[in-house]
């Protein structure tokens, strides 16, 4: 019986051995299970309504973040979305066709035609001009209907007629002559004729008429001006340009009545009463009315002929107007939205008789959306054949929203699409007495429900069941729960987003809890505020239960280092601001500390210009722990233009300043790397919070290697300044990449290695005793990765059992970085096929799990690579014991399994950065990817092993023990009977 | 060795590129070159991602993110004002592995293609890319058949008592009663360690 057991042991251990590749790998049915994505956006700059008769209503929108995207107008679905080159902002949109939207690029230099259905790219042309100017995107309406129409750009200081069918450049002129810059380009009354209007100085006005056809110069007329053009050139009419003189007190009406230029000049203090100070063109395009901000009021000018002007309306607050919305033949209608209360004001209005409105609504938007940034009109007519309309709304957060009859239809988080920086929150207790958790109704139905999934993992399940499984796994209302878990994998993820706004994602579904718009409070006549960073503030354990945890955002007044800096403290349950603080002093680098007061708040130190540290939170208490650990504090700064790294260490208190929490640092060590031969481009440190299980690596001879771990370590990578531009541009013999291993403390590099013929850009990580960094083989023109693991050679000695015996082992004395460590280092090189975008690794909570690097490709995918393919000791033919320990044999490039994906077939467009947080369950990491896209998944790189996996067929369990049980009790039975018939013979 | 074979490539491709020229690199009217090239997906093999049976979804990359450009719906591409150089090409398309691409564009013979996939080190005498393999993001669910239950944990332990149960009792049904005796009574003079005489204590109270 007992080799029985044994052989079963053996049996089963086999099996799972089986299962125990490297790695991660998902099925079909599993998509959506622990992971999630979103797609967003960004800010968007323009949008375009577009309704066709048949086939659906959409808008394209185009963004900040390069994004060009079509949406379902009813829904805000995306249709189709691209995302273009993070070097290729777009400068204009615009319809051609019917079925084509072009869009403008690069400052001009490319023009592309996307079809609408599907967001295929019809053409791309690239257009190329003399010097950088303004671009501009104009298509100018064909007098007939079936013309082939051409698209006009100005760019790079040539004015390009592109045909709309193919992106034929029909003619090109240069305008560089007499150094005029074009402002705009109209077109007058559907004529042939456009004229190109900008500055040659701040008193000439130029204007060139050039014949749309044939691209011939006409004429080039110029007029001058002494009162000085100065701002945005804006046209009120066909014909009439306004802009306003250097005084910026005086309209300057322009126009060009009959092919000639009148100049105007109209004060505007008589039709405004109060006028002081300046006043300012809002850019816009009203036919017949022009915005302008004056007194901080936006005010509409009527501008009639002969340059007279007339108030229509001032409104006070935040306003924006969109532009104007040809309604019937010669009847344009402006949108304005402003603010009034916690309201939101939307008129609509016809421009030649602006009393009159054909709506007039009030919305109702959550404060935390802000004020409303930009608005894009639209309408459609009633079955009544009365004019709707619907307003597409940029809000200060950067979210979309539709508005239509008072009501918003739909509303897009586009802010998302451009995080700052993330934290993670432990969600609060699950309070006593209140179950959250949803049983299941009975016993039968939580048995069909196995008996579904058990026929799923068979294979046996018809269509049916298996859209049933699909449902009741994603259903599972488990892992949306607002409590704190015991594998700890649901959390919330704090993000700050460019916006200025706060986002709490629940990293189970992926759903906003909360959003805080920071601006608002902060935002004053004199601090236009940018926020920086966001760190963890308070996050209570074991101690100061009761209180919510709560995080740190640092801002900055203005764009220059030097501005006043911002704090503010947010509790992550509910979202509210507890406290925040501008601060006299500028913010250039924050330090958290491994230390928390008495509350568990996490001391903070942040540097300011002049190199002064503030001790963060103001608390005598937090000062006695800083004056306890006053000499271990050091930091250090990187200053890559001049190759400098510097090492600070706190001196004193500060003199000259009244201020108990300030204190003045010094340099404890300086670094100059040569500037001819070298330029920092990346550095790299361990983070803050990673656990090391254990400093002993025992390798195959059952020899003992000590992992070389300090918190200390910066890894630092220099290029040859010839090649630190593109990879296009150098070669391999004047190229060159240096990484260099620094302790901070002490400023002492521990190592040094030099690839020749490599260049950047170079992504790396650090973790534990070793770097990994991704950089340019320029020799053999492949991308590499290389590894460095560093080991303590002081200590290999402590192996010896007679030293442990006698107490000659230095394993009780202290570290320090002051002792000079002896240092092993290891390398190795491989080759890797993609251009890497961010590079990270996951993180355990006890650190026993083996790591896996997570990659993000080029292709916006992320891999995960198992870390024992960066392994030094990697050789060609590992030794048996080498094998037995599972040291892989080298090959020269990294393998990629396209299983591995963790973002499977999905991808998170503009990946920008990836994050891991430690799940309570030691065999998981959480993975959170952010760009464009959102993407958030669970990791486990070996495998599950402390937990059944999610398609653990209980029924097939129980149907073994009860199958068990009755062949027991059938062997009991028959077993008596053949007994009982024994005994009868 | 890496060097070596690098040579060897470098060589491979002079030679090629005096045999064979393709208008994929011409001069520009600036200082740069434009690369033409096209993608080419095995029109059989197109799968579900994106948009089905479309290549709207395809990138086509330049030198790591510096310019990105996309495919006409004939699958052409083109790359403008590239400067004289060593450059590499990456096609992100999800669902197929392609190689990077080193593309040579030089100065002095403008207008000849010198390009090689990086991965396999083929050279390429156009600048026709095409996908090393396909990639298949999801583990494949075995169909269902008797031998995965048996060979599940559970069906091996069924199998082991079904074993145990029928073939035992057959098995020392064949030994013969003589030669069982004799074994059992060897075995109680050796005398069978039982648990209970292996517990200190236990064998007192029995």
């Amino acid at each position: 019986m007992v080799l029985a057991i044994k052989l079963s042991f053996l049996l089963l251990l086999t099996l799972f051995s089986s299962f125990a590749n490297y790695g991660f790998s998902l099925y079909e049915d599993q998509v959506g299970l622990m992971d999630w994505r979103q797609q967003y956006l960004g800010k968007a700059k323009h949008a375009l309504f577009h309704s066709s008769k048949s086939g659906r209503k959409r808008v394209v929108v185009s963004t900040e973040e390069n994004v060009i995207a079509s949406l379902d107008l009813r829904h805000g679905e995306i249709f189709w979305r691209h995302v273009l080159g993070p070097n290729d902002p777009i400068d204009g949109i615009e319809f051609v066709l019917g079925k084509y939207v072009v869009s403008l690029s690069s400052e001009g230099n490319f023009l592309r035609a996307w079809n609408l259905p599907d967001g295929q790219m019809a053409w791309e042309s690239f257009l190329q001009g003399t010097s950088p100017s303004k671009s501009l995107l104009l298509v100018p309406k064909s007098l007939k209907a079936n013309q082939e129409t051409v698209i006009l750009v100005f760019s790079r200081s040539c004015l390009h007629a592109v045909s709309s069918l193919d992106g034929e450049v029909i003619w090109k002129i240069d305008l560089t002559e007499n150094s005029v810059e074009i402002q705009k380009i109209i077109q007058l009354h559907d004529s042939d004729i456009i004229y190109a209007v900008g500055f040659s100085s701040p008193t000439q006005l130029d204007q060139f008429q050039i014949n749309v056809k044939s691209g011939e110069l006409l004429k080039h007329q110029t007029a001058t001006f002494s009162g000085g053009f100065s701002g945005e050139l804006v046209s009120v009419s066909d014909d009439v340009l306004v802009t306003v003189d250097t005084a910026r007190s005086n309209l300057v009406i322009i126009n060009f009545k009959n092919g000639e230029i009148g100049i105007l000049q109209s004060p505007i203090a008589p039709v405004i009463d109060e006028f002081s100070g300046l006043m300012e063109i809002v850019p816009s395009k009203l036919s017949g009315l022009l915005a302008v901000k004056v007194n901080s009021l936006l005010t509409l000018v009527r501008v009639k002929g002969e340059g007279e002007l007339e108030v229509v309306d001032k409104i006070p607050g935040q306003a924006t107007v969109s532009d104007a919305l040809l309604v019937s033949e010669n009847q344009h209608a402006a949108a304005l939205a402003h603010h009034e209360g916690s309201h939101m004001h939307l008129t609509v209005k016809l421009i030649d008789n602006w009393s009159t409105s054909f709506i007039d609504e009030n919305i109702v938007i959550d404060k935390q959306r802000g004020s409303v940034q930009k608005v894009f009109l639209n309408s459609y007519i009633r079955t009544d054949r009365s004019h709707g309309f619907r307003a597409l709304l940029v809000m200060e957060d950067h979210s979309l929203l539709l508005v239509q009859q008072g009501e918003i239809v739909w509303s897009r988080e586009d802010g998302l699409a451009s995080i700052v920086n993330v934290v993670t929150s432990e969600l609060p207790v699950e309070k006593k007495g209140v179950s959250i958790a949803k049983v299941e109704n009975n016993l039968i139905e939580w048995l069909q429900g196995h008996l579904l999934k058990l026929k799923g993992t068979l294979m046996i399940a018809s269509p049916e069941d298996v859209v049933a499984i699909q449902n009741m796994r994603l259903k599972s209302s488990d892992k949306s729960k607002m409590s704190r878990d015991h594998n700890g994998f649901r959390k919330l993820l704090i993000v700050l987003t460019k916006s200025g706004k706060l986002f709490a994602l629940h990293s189970g579904d992926g759903r906003v809890v909360w959003s805080r718009l920071l601006q608002p409070f902060h935002k004053s006549k004199d601090c236009a505020p940018r926020w920086l960073n966001i760190y963890q503030w308070q996050d209570p354990h074991h101690r100061a239960m009761d209180e919510n945890p709560s995080v740190l955002v640092v801002g900055r007044c203005g764009q220059s280092m030097d501005g006043p800096g911002l704090l503010s403290f947010v509790d992550t349950y509910t979202g509210k601001e507890i406290s925040s603080s501008s601060q006299t002093h500028s913010i250039v680098k924050v330090i958290p500390l491994p230390f928390t007061d008495s509350t568990e708040r996490r001391l903070h130190i942040l540097i300011d210009a002049e190199g002064r540290a503030h001790l963060y939170p103001q608390t005598s208490e937090a000062i006695g722990i800083l004056q306890s650990e006053f000499s271990n504090i050091y930091w250090y700064s990187v200053e890559a233009d001049s190759g400098i790294i510097k090492g600070h260490a706190l001196m004193r208190k500060c003199v000259d300043v009244v201020d108990d929490y300030c204190f003045e640092s010094k340099d404890v060590w300086l670094i100059m790397l040569p500037s001819d031969s070298e330029k920092i481009i990346a550095s790299a440190t361990r983070k803050l919070n990673e656990v090391v299980h254990t400093q002993a690596k025992v390798v195959a001879d059952q020899d003992v290697m000590y992992k070389y771990i300090s918190k200390n370590l910066l890894f630092l990578a220099t290029v040859a300044p010839k090649s630190s531009g593109e990879i296009g541009t150098t070669t391999p013999e004047d190229s060159w990449l240096v990484v260099y291993l620094i302790d901070i403390v002490n400023g002492r590099i521990l190592h040094r290695m030099i690839h020749h013929g490599s260049t950047g850009p170079v992504h790396a990580v650090f973790s534990e005793n070793w770097v990994v960094y991704h950089y340019f083989n320029l020799k053999a023109h492949r991308y590499e990765m290389s590894v460095v693991e560093i080991y303590d050679q002081s200590r290999a000695d402590n192996i010896d059992v007679w030293k442990l015996i006698i107490g000659k082992h230095n394993l009780t004395t202290p570290i320090s970085s002051y002792s000079r460590p002896e240092i092993l280092a290891k390398s190795q090189s491989y080759f890797f096929t993609h251009s890497v975008k961010a590079i990270s690794v996951t993180s355990t909570s006890k650190g026993i799990t083996s790591k896996q690097l997570l990659i993000g490709t080029i292709n916006d995918q992320i891999l995960a690579l198992d870390k024992r393919y960066l392994d030094p000791r990697r050789s060609i033919n590992p030794s048996q014991a080498e094998r037995e320990e599972g040291v892989i044999p080298l090959t020269d490039s990294l393998p990629i399994i396209p299983q591995t994906y963790v973002t499977h077939a999905l991808q998170v467009e503009g990946l920008r950065g990836i994050m891991t947080i430690p799940a309570k369950l030691e065999s998981t990491t959480l993975a959170f990817a952010y760009g464009v896209d959102l993407f958030f998944t669970r990791i486990t790189p070996s495998r599950t092993y402390d937990s059944l996996t999610e398609d653990f067929s209980y029924a097939l369990l129980l149907i073994t023990i009860v199958a068990l049980v009755i062949a027991i009790f059938a062997t009991w039975v028959l077993s008596e009977r053949k007994e009982l018939q024994d005994k009868w013979k | 060795m890496r060097s070596q074979v690098f040579f060897l490539l470098l060589s491979l491709q002079l030679f090629f590129s005096l045999l064979t020229s393709s208008h994929a690199i011409s001069s520009g009217s600036g200082d740069g070159y434009t690369i033409y090239g096209r993608v080419k997906i095995p029109s059989n093999t197109l799968k579900g991602f994106g948009l089905p049976g479309k290549t709207s979804n395809i990138k086509v990359i330049l030198n790591g993110g510096q310019r990105v450009t996309f495919l006409r719906p004939d699958g052409y591409f083109s790359f403008y004002n590239v400067p004289a150089g060593t450059h590499l090409i990456e096609v992100a398309a999800l669902g197929y592995f392609f190689s990077p691409v080193r593309v040579d564009v030089s100065a002095r013979n403008p207008g000849k293609v010198q390009a090689a996939q990086t991965e396999n080190r083929r050279v390429l005498s156009e600048l026709v890319l095409e996908p090393l393999r396909d990639e298949e993001y999801y583990e494949v669910r075995e169909p269902f058949n008797i031998m995965s239950v048996v060979k599940s944990p559970m069906g091996l332990m069924v199998g082991f008592m079904v074993i145990v149960v029928f073939l035992m009792p057959k098995l020392m049904e064949n030994i013969d009663p003589e030669e069982m005796r004799r074994a059992q009574e060897e075995m109680r003079n050796q005398g069978v360690p039982t648990l209970s005489s292996l517990l200190p204590g236990a064998g007192r109270s029995s």
